[in-house]
């Protein structure tokens, strides 16, 4: 033990720290080349917020295509381009790598690391997932490939084969599509296997698994998660891509394919990735909130156990995505049931968060607020997917606008809000920044009242029989004017999310200086300067509690004293 | 009588009320919506949306209103010490208490869907039910009657059914091509049409009328325009209307010319037409074509203007249609289009 207790200088070079102000292309070369976990993650995170305005632009297209009925400004093909496009990005290109951005940023900091398991393992796997999605988007330019340019993937994101086989799908945009998924897919992989085993093994003195912070344990469980979830993802792109060029009928239905193999590998892979995705956003919550209520978070290990509970049932639902493909009445109940079960870790969260605001002192700073709002939001998505694995009404919500709006409700309305939060609030430690309050106070009700114009009437436009996926809908059908305020609400959002890109860019130059501890929080990474030194920790922490700046601060009433 | 002025408001508040679960509007059966259900399944969905809309907007208003006080109650105010609150970690019978009372409502909303399903999934099939096979295609649908030997496309028509003299249809489904998905919301859920594969589901009409839905799964770049109506005829009805189904096309003296171009050129490699020689089978029956109310899976009305201009070029209607212009001159359209348009 006592070789990791050096004095860290003589053990790390700090040169490269020493030596920051160089010209612009030795400054860029630096962060082309680095290994640092930090500079990584603002990497993810800054190639996530640029695919964030792109898939938006997409959307607001998507959402003045529909805003009057039988409208032209896209064509059927640009707009199933567009919608392709837009969902792709968002899971792939903007969730995935916002929360493997944080995690490479946060994690090493929360256990008193210096660095990620793997550093160069580390870097490598951020530039696949970085040219993936240079890859995707690629297809515009050479997607045609003999049929002409401008082309891009339109086989919607899951894309179901045999829409995807040559015969449906000349040219190359599918290809492309399949490509970037295989190789940003490996980039995820390989992050996934570095931070367990950064989690595993790297962990300070003291810090024992249930020690950690909660946000390091969900991307604990995440990571494994992926580990199951990316894989079968990859499988079916391979298949795919044999079947377009080698020959193979894996799906190619014309000599005796199944096109429900492809449902079922997509959708194995695609539920688990909801939680792939969801779960970082509850591991940004279980920070941000105790530190603005001022309070313990409220059963650990209840906390933990759930977590890893969803994980295990996040594996058994995925065919709630099929319950009108034809299955027995016995596999629609079972997955009815199962799908259900989720409801019961994910509301032991909710009550344990509500519980660990009672009694506290709630301080409303705007990340806060949009954590206040993902609780919020979060209930009615949980609700309404209870609502959708009732399988009968799913026959009738499946593929409508009800879906829509309830994947929203949690892609947007718990994830992108709690990473929202998660950039508030960890944007000072990132910076040495504070990011600007009232603009952040901007942010955050422009964009809630945006996202409930915009996703709450969703709803009613499913019930009422609207498909998803239309480029266009007849106006006999009592549609439109409900059109026209989803989109109008997304056009509020895009402009709150402006805000945003405003705020981050303008925050770095003139924010005000936010030292080592901005929010009186009490986890590893705000023992440490803002920004932190290359190597993170002068010297690596010894804890005793999972909130060790708890135990400093209040040296008479330590968290040891009272954890299980 | 209104003016046009006055009609705005009246609008907004027709669908608002609609949203509220009152008919007066949905009545008219123009909007396809699963609130207003028109058949057995349609209405057992409906009840169970229902009981199910209870108790998650109970859990909503309990879960809601807690965080809400809580927020309010809690929130931090200038009076406030400075120190911190009282630090709580845990507590295992609240917390075994809000796992508990979850699985509960788990097991009776499992209970209550698992016996839908059932009810819905494995209905036998009495004797007098219907068959009607129905395929999918990029981007529109065939309806075939096997015990009738009828074949049509995009419009369906079939009996209605009333609980004094029961006549459910009984639809198989299946693809062409690609997946595609059945959904009229007020008389069934959706079932998906795959090939490869063949799915079942039935419907029993309540009240005749027209029902309108559309293809529920993105199927390429015309899926927004693959719409479906169904028409529930009455028993007389629906009997006429399978006598003229069965009857071949009609030769009328006037529209000979157009004929012969109709067999002479490539039409007869896609569509069927029975009476000639045409037997394709890529496009839609066209023997009763007049028959029906809309050209193209629902993308236009069936008007002599509309036929005419989709033959000339399928792209002004429903670019994407696997339909190609067949470059005819205009004394061969008019000639072809005044052929198609006897075809009662």
């Amino acid at each position: 033990m006592s070789e990791y207790l050096l004095p860290v200088h003589e053990a790390v070079d700090q040169t490269i720290y020493e030596t920051p102000r160089g010209t612009f292309l030795e400054n860029l070369h630096g962060w082309v080349v680095t290994v640092d976990h930090k500079r990584l993650g603002i990497l993810y995170i800054l190639y996530s917020t640029f695919f964030l305005l792109v898939a938006g632009a997409e959307a607001l297209l998507i959402r003045i295509q529909l805003a009057f009925p039988r409208s032209h400004v896209l064509s059927a093909q640009v707009y199933n381009r567009f919608f392709t496009m837009h969902g792709t990005t968002m899971v792939f290109l903007v969730g995935m790598p916002f929360v493997f951005g944080f995690a490479n940023y946060i994690v090493p900091l929360q256990i008193g690391a210096r660095d990620m398991a793997f550093p160069r393992l580390n870097a490598f796997t951020f530039w696949l997932t970085a040219f993936g999605g240079l890859l995707l988007y690629y297809s515009f330019l050479g997607g045609g490939g003999l049929y002409g340019v401008g082309n891009a993937p339109d086989v919607s994101w899951w894309a179901y084969a045999p829409l995807t086989e040559r015969s449906f799908s000349p040219g190359h945009a599918t290809d492309y599509w399949a490509l970037a998924l295989i190789v940003s897919g490996f980039g995820t992989l390989g992050t996934a296997v570095n931070i367990i085993a950064t989690i595993i093994s790297m962990r300070c003195p003291g810090m024992t698994l249930m020690r950690m912070p909660l946000f390091t344990w969900l991307l604990l469980v995440v990571s494994m998660l992926t580990l199951v979830t990316i894989t079968p993802l990859t499988a079916a792109q391979l298949m795919l891509l044999i079947d377009r060029y080698l020959g193979g009928h894996f799906f190619d239905t014309q000599a005796g394919g199944s096109a429900q193999v492809w449902m079922h590998f997509f959708w194995i892979f695609g539920h688990p990735e909801v939680y792939v995705l969801v779960l970082p956003a509850f591991a940004i919550a279980n920070e941000v909130i105790p530190v603005f209520c001022r309070k313990a978070i409220f059963g650990y290990p209840a906390m933990v156990a759930a977590s890893v509970g969803i994980m295990f049932v996040s594996y058994s639902v995925w065919a709630h995505h099929m319950f009108t493909v034809g299955m027995t009445s016995v596999s629609n109940a079972f997955f009815t049931l199962s799908t259900m079960l989720v409801g019961v870790p994910t509301g032991i969260k909710i009550f344990n968060w509500i519980a660990t605001l009672w009694g506290g002192r709630i301080r409303f700073t705007t990340p806060m607020l949009f954590c206040i709002a993902f609780l919020f939001q979060f209930v009615i998505a949980g609700l309404t997917g209870i609502m959708q694995s009732v399988a009968p009404w799913d026959w009738q919500l499946h593929n409508s606008y009800f879906v829509i709006a309830h994947f929203h409700y949690v892609l947007v309305g718990a994830i992108v809000f709690c990473i929202f939060a998660g950039i508030y609030f960890w944007y000072p430690k990132a910076t040495g920044k504070l990011m600007n309050e009232t603009l952040g106070k901007w942010h955050f009700w422009l964009f809630v009242i945006g996202f409930h114009i915009t996703f709450d009437t969703m709803h009613f436009l499913g019930l009422l029989g609207m498909p998803r996926s239309i480029y266009t809908y007849q106006p006999d059908r009592g549609w439109n004017w409900l059109n026209f305020v989803v989109s109008v609400g997304g056009l509020i959002q895009g402009v709150a999310v402006l805000i945003f890109a405003y705020n981050l860019i303008r925050s770095y130059s003139q924010g005000e200086i936010a030292g080592d501890d901005p929010w009186d929080a009490w986890t590893l990474e705000w023992t440490t300067s803002s920004p932190p030194p290359v190597y993170n920790f002068e010297e690596l922490p010894e804890v005793h509690s999972r909130r060790p700046l708890w135990d400093l601060k209040h040296p008479d009433d330590p968290d040891w004293e009272y954890e299980a | 009588m209104q003016t046009k002025r006055h009609r705005r408001p009246i609008r907004f508040a027709s669908a608002a009320a609609c949203l509220s679960l009152a008919t007066s509007s949905l009545a008219q059966g123009k909007i396809p919506s699963t609130l207003s259900p028109a058949s057995t399944s349609a209405h057992q969905i409906f009840d169970l949306s229902i009981f199910v809309i209870t108790i998650t907007g109970g859990i909503f208003l309990v879960v809601g209103s807690l965080l809400a006080i809580t927020l309010f109650r809690f929130r931090e105010r200038k009076s406030d010490l400075m120190t911190e609150p009282a630090q709580i970690y845990g507590s295992n019978q609240i917390e075994l208490a809000w796992t508990v009372i979850p699985v509960l409502i788990v097991v009776v909303l499992f209970l209550t869907t698992a016996r839908i399903i059932f009810a819905i999934q494995d209905a036998p099939k009495p004797a007098a039910a219907l068959d009607v096979t129905a395929i999918g295609h990029q981007f529109w649908w065939e309806f075939r009657y096997p015990k009738y030997g009828v074949v049509t496309a995009n419009e369906l028509h079939i009996p209605v059914s009333p609980d004094s003299a029961p006549k459910p249809t009984f639809l198989k489904l299946t693809s062409g091509d690609v997946v595609h998905s059945f959904w009229i919301p007020q008389l069934a859920g959706k079932t998906d049409l795959i090939p490869n594969q063949v799915n079942t589901m039935w419907i029993d009409p309540k009240t005749a009328g027209l029902y309108l839905g559309q293809c529920a799964q993105f199927c390429g770049s015309q899926h927004a325009m693959m719409l479906l109506r169904v028409y529930v005829d009455s028993p007389e009805q629906f009997d006429a209307w399978i006598k003229n189904q069965q009857q071949p096309g009609r030769i009328e003296a006037q529209a000979i010319a157009g004929r012969k171009v109709f067999e002479k050129l490539a039409c007869m490699n896609c569509h069927a037409l029975s009476g000639t020689t045409a037997t394709g089978r890529f496009g839609p029956d066209l023997t009763h074509l007049m028959s029906r109310a809309t050209l193209a899976s629902g993308a236009m009305d069936n008007t002599p203007e509309n036929l005419r201009q989709w033959i000339k070029s399928p792209d002004t209607f429903k670019r994407g249609a696997l339909m190609p212009a067949m470059q005819l001159n205009d004394e061969q359209l008019d000639q072809v289009t005044a052929y198609l348009e006897t075809l009662k």
